[in-house]
């Protein structure tokens, strides 16, 4: 079966990904995955205020995501965190820790700020893919990176990368999923749908797979700025 | 206090060479982007040396100002996102994000570039709000000479969506585009140790005694002034610092 | 299995870098069962059977016995508060600040202020990173006038060269004094158009450390620079 865009169901949008776009920033890069391109900076690990927020075992970690107030498809989005922006700052902080060193920065803070110009589907995943990148970039102690993608079932049948004409098919399943690259584990997993056990399975797998892919190409991005 | 490198950048200043090799009155490079986001009715990207900003307008249907019940509006927003700068802040509007904002609208408005009666859709019931974003995702200096382009740019590049009497459907942009009667630019000249600067870094910005930004049309009208910065301005430096924004209002529109 | 990387070549968090018993993991690295893996974004290095990864970014790390270009944040009655350009600030005790005699509540202020840049040397760190200064010892001092400017810490071996030669080059063509600091800030003093070489040229370093002869293409473009400015 063709998908609407005439994509295989293994088969990821177009990606471009940057690293070091944002000078600034201790490390950046951008993350273009379809029509939903995603910013991110890291800045850090700097110092922590106020004061009792510090951990003297380890640094911490912020996320923020955030959405341009001319981003999304319909009405323009106010300025300032939302419920939804809230949840998925969270989630992404959570996908990315697992990988992240933070006990040779005791009282210490690492924020990673991510905006989108444009948005489609999977802005989440391609928020975390972007960081990873960034990460790595500013030269963070990681022990891998994280690669995210949805997957889910369109039409009854288990898919990567669901665009928002997919995602808003009836009866479709998003399952955004974060992969820890080298360990192969989940560090970022959501649902919405209604799903068989056995196809989540099949949908995990199938984001493990289109993982390798992103990873190559977050590898590309970081070689590409250091060798000029 | 800090007076031993403020010092340091006059002399530099006083020498025409500044700390980057610019003279006194250069830009650093320039360059322009359109269709930054294809969710936007329009949107440009500029970048001045490393800063780079991003305008985008959204359009809205809404009730119209009772005492103007045939005209539309405009709203000029305007982010200072922790991503672009270390010292910013998330959480609401900082004092220097409303400036900014408002000293673009102001320049928009006042210059009468959108006629605010063709944005009306149905009098005293439906007019069109374009909703303009300011967005910073690079702050090495200048915002407000970067926004003014990019703000102007994004009009430029703006088609409204299609409507059908009721609702907007975003998907489809019509053909129209937004009728612009002037083009509204502006330089902000900074003073410093007696000498005038334009474009300033970062550094420089933390350093200066006064600024002047003058909003201009492409005759050269001037449409709005912002004085800025801690220190007074005699009426000589109001005249130099107008002449020289105007003059390089100019030079900037080579790049739209 | 044999190495997985050619020397000095990028390797990127989570690239295993070889399979096998042969090598041992260390920094930047870590071991994964039978796998050495890149722990950091940097350069892979063999020394004998140790594999490590050179960073080739990262905020500065304080360390012992580093000189350093501070600026100072805040006074108190027992010091002053110095920002190190690193996730930590460290602290300037009376006693460590000069070797004149500092009577008690003295004004601070007379001997460095707020706002002023000094390279000074950082005589311990703790595990929770509590850093110490110094001004005693040859080149510690308030830095009066010049410029500051910001570069990579670990391209700062290669800014200074061999036992200084690259940063004399710089100081001897350009007639700037020059203090780097390990921390990654360097301090620059002289005419306007001189400084400006000095940071193109330091700037061009940065951009080229990981190449090789470096000093002949410096010496060269510093001399390039001074014939464009005479034509």
């Amino acid at each position: 079966m063709k998908r609407p865009d005439g994509r295989n169901v293994d088969e990821l949008r177009k990606i471009e990904a940057k690293a070091g776009i944002i000078k600034r920033a201790d490390g950046s890069a951008s993350f273009k995955i379809g029509n939903t391109i995603a910013y991110a900076a890291v800045y850090g690990p700097r110092n922590l205020y106020p004061r009792f927020l510090q951990n003297p075992e380890k640094g911490i970690l912020r996320c923020n995501y955030n959405m341009m107030p001319f981003s999304g498809s319909g009405e323009r989005i106010r300025p300032g965190s939302s419920r939804r922006s809230k949840e998925i700052s969270l989630v992404t902080e959570k996908a990315l820790l697992p990988v992240i060193n933070l006990g040779e920065f005791p009282n210490s803070v690492i924020d990673i700020f991510i905006e989108f110009p444009q948005t489609d589907a999977g802005s989440r995943c391609a928020g975390i893919c972007a960081a990873s990148i960034a990460l790595a970039e500013a030269g963070v102690p990681m022990k891998e990176l994280v690669a995210a993608v949805a997957v889910g079932i369109v039409n009854g049948e288990v898919v990567v990368d669901l665009s928002k004409e997919e995602e808003d098919m009836d009866g479709a399943v998003d399952i955004p999923i974060a992969i820890t690259t080298k360990s192969n584990n989940i560090s970022l997993l959501q649902m919405d749908g209604m799903i068989k056990q056995e196809d989540i399975k099949k949908a995990i797998e199938l984001g493990k797979k289109a993982s390798q892919k992103i990873f190559e190409l977050q590898k590309k991005a970081i070689k590409d700025k250091y060798n000029v | 206090m800090y007076n031993n490198l403020k010092q340091h950048i006059i002399n530099c200043i006083n020498q025409n060479i500044r700390f980057d090799g610019r003279k006194n009155d250069e830009h650093r490079k320039i360059t322009i982007e359109y269709d930054i986001s294809k969710n936007a009715e329009g949107s440009a990207r500029v970048k001045i040396g490393n800063t780079e900003v991003i305008v985008g307008i959204k359009t809205e249907v809404g009730s119209p100002y009772p005492d103007t019940p045939d005209e539309g509006t405009i709203m000029v927003g305007a982010e200072l996102y922790p991503l672009s700068n270390p010292d910013f802040e998330g959480g609401p509007p900082s004092t220097q994000a409303v400036e900014l904002a408002r000293v673009i609208d102001r320049g928009i408005r006042e210059s009468k570039a959108i006629d605010f009666k063709k944005l009306c859709i149905k009098e005293g019931e439906k007019v069109w709000l374009l909703l303009i974003d300011i967005c910073v995702i690079n702050d090495e200096g200048n915002l407000f000479d970067a926004s003014s382009l990019a703000a102007l740019a994004a009009l430029k590049n703006m088609h409204f969506p299609e409507i059908d009497g009721e609702n907007i459907d975003y998907k489809k942009k019509s053909k129209q585009g937004l009728k612009l009667n002037e083009e509204p630019l502006s330089v902000t000249v900074h003073k410093i140790g007696g000498n005038y600067i334009i474009d300033p870094s970062n550094e420089e910005e933390e350093f200066i005694d006064a600024r002047l930004t003058a909003a201009a049309t492409a005759d050269g009208t001037i449409c709005a002034l912002q004085k800025g910065g801690d220190d007074v301005l005699t009426e000589e430096d109001v005249d130099n610092m107008i002449t020289l924004a105007v003059k390089k209002t100019k030079e900037l529109r080579k790049y739209l | 299995m044999s190495l997985l990387k050619k020397d000095k070549e990028i390797a990127v968090p989570g690239e295993v870098l070889t399979k096998g018993e042969e090598y041992s993991a260390g920094q930047g690295t870590y071991k994964d069962k039978d796998e050495i893996v890149a722990s950091r974004l940097g350069l892979f290095d063999v020394r004998g059977k140790i594999i490590s990864i050179l960073p080739l970014s990262g905020k500065y790390v304080p360390l012992r016995g580093d000189v350093i270009i501070g600026e100072v944040v805040d006074i108190s009655f027992s010091g002053w508060r110095v920002e190190t350009n690193s996730a930590y600030s460290a602290m300037l005790g009376v006693k460590d600040a000069t070797s004149e005699f500092i009577s008690k509540g003295a004004d601070l202020t007379e001997f460095y202020n707020l706002g002023d840049h000094i390279a000074t040397k950082i005589i311990n760190v703790t595990s929770q990173k509590l850093i110490d200064l110094t001004m005693k010892g040859p080149g510690l001092r308030k830095l009066i006038g010049g410029r500051i400017i910001s570069v990579n810490p670990y391209k700062v071996p290669r800014i200074i060269g061999k036992m200084g030669s690259m940063v004399n080059l710089i100081k001897d063509h350009t007639k700037c004094i020059i203090t780097v600091g390990q921390n990654g800030l360097i301090w620059i003093n002289g005419e306007p158009k001189n400084e400006l070489i000095a940071v193109n040229t330091i700037r061009k370093i940065e951009r080229e450390a990981h190449t090789s002869g470096l000093t002949d293409k410096i010496k060269e473009y510093l001399e390039k620079s001074y014939k464009n400015e005479k034509a």
